[in-house]
């Protein structure tokens, strides 16, 4: 096992370089010129020439990206091109923000996709069942940024029980978490359709195994049954989670952009739309890195978990 | 088959006829064996959430395709006076944007590039992705690696980032939208694709072409593509919705399709300020995309279903 634990830490490296040479081409094969976006309309070739120099832009790609990445290593993500400030800091800030919402949707995402896939098994071909199937399938097709929009008109326009807008600096938490509740609600829909899908899939799985059967025919009931299919079905649960969270993590910035939550997906709009490289850079890049690493750590508790897989 | 029914009644049951390639209870004599894709279109005739999701979806694809003939007014000629008509308004039955345009005319129109920037890039990552992923899969060894690695390190974004991330660099616009979902795609098609082609090659009958002197190219066109396809076109069919889903998603960010055209993405973008106003014309576009991404689910799952294809 642990040979395999060591093999998969090696193979995270390749991933993470080959990501950060993605991140890098991606702004590198990005048409225009990203200092001539930014400088003024009547700086000279000379100024144009020496703003270049300063950010390294006049020398091969393969030595730019190696400085960059060295940088990188350091923690040094430069500086944004539109507000001068060093990109690490903007980066930390929207990334708590987004991680928080991340998390808050994932969690429900979780309690309810697990408890509905299982209803939904247990219950296969009945009432429930055709609810439970009904709710993920709503889920896993919803445009969720228009479930956002339609919880805005619900409950902000019409109502007016919650805040449709911002993260409520200042405010208390109580405050806090009013803002918090329509965008969660909304980023945990995929999420929860995709986990009460795949509950479901892996518990029938097990239900329909002889070994189950067996346990019936032993006169175990229900409940003792329940936690035999519950253990089972963990490993796949868990690799779904994860991949969930990593999905509520990049899918925040459609989230984002609908309720104005200062994360990541804001500061990559406000980026792109400003074409302040460095940024873009940033934001994606350490996105990328957790996301590797949030994988890795899946990878890892899942063998300790299943210490068959280490085997495949 | 229908929502939440995985595993119900299927022909055998019902008929007590069988059977195709894969089922070990010996035929009697007097059962006619059905055919593969005969039992699967038994199946599917009979599902009718499945149906009815097909019936809709011709319904939206027929009236994006006619839109040009049904659509009542230009779906980019407004008029100041006419701003945010309520649904069922005189002359607009749906309604008016706010420039003042008539929203069914713009829902018309726009289900053409939606559905485009859906499909599209599905269909690229089907092609592309399959060769590769069959490639990497048959012929495996350092090929089979490398195409492989690569494919790993596209796995280190979340979906959505870098479809957004490249449309970002790349810049707003329809072609720049499809290259950035197909990139997005293609490595979980080859992933799918190579693990059926593993799967499909260490089975026996393909030994047993080998063995009998086939060449490489007549085992991958006779006896391989025939069993990985199934699996990948059910898998590609799943991806559809989550496409479109994320092609009206980056023109609702101003990255995909260009005003004036219409998108329904982009329309959902242009009349979100107006919820104060309206709050029901708004809605229709996210709607549009609602009902058309979900057909796209329900037909996947029956097909699924009917194919007998695990996911």
């Amino acid at each position: 096992m642990w040979t395999y634990v060591g093999r998969r830490l090696l193979l995270a490296i390749p991933t993470l370089l080959g990501a950060s040479i993605i991140v890098f081409a991606m702004v590198h094969l990005a048409p225009g010129d990203p200092i001539a976006a930014v400088m003024p309309a009547e700086s000279s070739q000379a100024e144009i020439e020496a703003t270049k120099r300063a950010y390294g832009f006049d020398k091969p790609l393969p030595v730019q990206y190696l400085v960059w990445l060295g940088r990188v290593a350091h923690g040094d993500l430069g500086r944004s091109i539109a507000t001068r400030r060093p990109v690490i800091l903007d980066v930390r800030d929207a990334f708590t923000n987004s991680l928080v919402l991340a998390l808050s949707s994932s969690l429900v995402a979780f309690v309810g996709g697990v408890g509905l896939g299982l209803i939904a098994a247990f219950r296969q071909g009945r009432l429930l069942d055709k609810v439970a199937s009904l709710v993920a399938i709503i889920g896993v097709s919803v445009p969720y940024y228009w479930a956002g929009i339609i919880l805005i008109i619900i409950f902000s326009v019409q109502l007016n029980w919650l805040p449709a807008m911002g993260a409520a600096d200042g405010g208390g938490p109580i405050e806090y978490l009013r803002h918090m509740v329509l965008p969660t609600v909304a980023l945990s829909l995929i999420p929860l359709g995709v986990i009460t899908r795949v509950v479901r899939s892996a518990a029938l799985d097990i239900l329909n195994q002889e070994f189950v059967l067996a346990l019936r025919a032993k006169g175990l009931v229900g409940g003792r049954v329940f936690t035999h299919v519950v253990k089972n079905a963990a490993p796949q649960i868990f690799t779904v989670l994860g991949l969930q969270f990593g999905f509520a993590l990049g899918g925040s910035v459609l989230v984002e952009s609908v309720f104005s939550w200062p994360g990541t997906g804001y500061l990559l709009n406000l980026a792109i739309f400003q074409r302040d490289l460095p940024v873009l850079q940033g934001v994606i890049l350490v996105l990328a890195t957790f996301f590797v690493l949030l994988n890795l750590v899946v990878d890892l508790v899942q063998t300790l978990v299943d210490p068959r897989i280490a085997r495949h | 088959m229908a929502i939440g029914a995985v595993g119900g009644v299927g022909p055998e049951e019902a008929t007590g006829r069988l059977a195709h390639a894969g089922d070990s209870r010996p035929p009697g004599p007097e059962i006619v064996p059905m055919s593969y894709w005969r039992t699967v279109r038994w199946r599917l005739a009979r599902d009718r959430t499945t149906l009815l999701a097909a019936g809709v979806l011709v319904l939206i694809v027929l009236s994006a395709v006619l839109a040009p003939w049904l659509a009542p007014y230009d779906p980019t000629a407004g008029s100041i006076r006419l701003r945010l008509a309520p649904v069922g308004a005189p002359g607009h039955v749906l309604g008016t944007d706010e420039q003042g345009r008539d929203m069914l005319s713009r829902l018309l129109w726009g289900g053409r590039m939606t559905l485009v920037a859906g499909l599209t890039p599905v269909v690229v990552a089907l092609v592309v992705g399959a060769a590769l992923g069959v490639l990497a899969g048959y012929v495996g060894g350092l090929t089979g690696t490398l195409v492989m690695r690569t494919m790993d390190i596209f796995y280190a974004f979340p979906a959505v980032l870098l479809a957004i991330a490249i449309s970002g660099a790349l810049g707003p616009g329809l072609p720049n939208t499809l290259i950035s979902l197909s990139i997005v795609f293609i490595p979980r098609v080859v992933r799918v694709a190579e693990s059926a082609t593993v799967q499909v090659k260490g089975l026996e009958y393909i030994a047993a072409a080998r063995a009998s002197g086939s060449g490489v190219g007549p085992i991958v066109r006779h006896h391989l593509l025939a069993n990985v396809l199934g699996p990948i076109l059910v898998f590609a069919s799943t991806q559809v919705s989550l496409s479109m889903i994320l092609a009206a998603g980056l023109s609702f960010l101003g990255l995909g399709v260009t005003p004036p055209a219409a998108e329904w993405g982009l329309m959902l973008n242009t009349l979100r300020q107006s919820i104060y106003v309206n709050a029901i014309v708004p809605a229709l576009p996210g709607l549009a995309i609602f009902v058309t991404s979900m057909a796209f689910n329900l037909l996947s799952d029956g097909l699924r279903d009917a194919m007998e294809i695990r996911a």
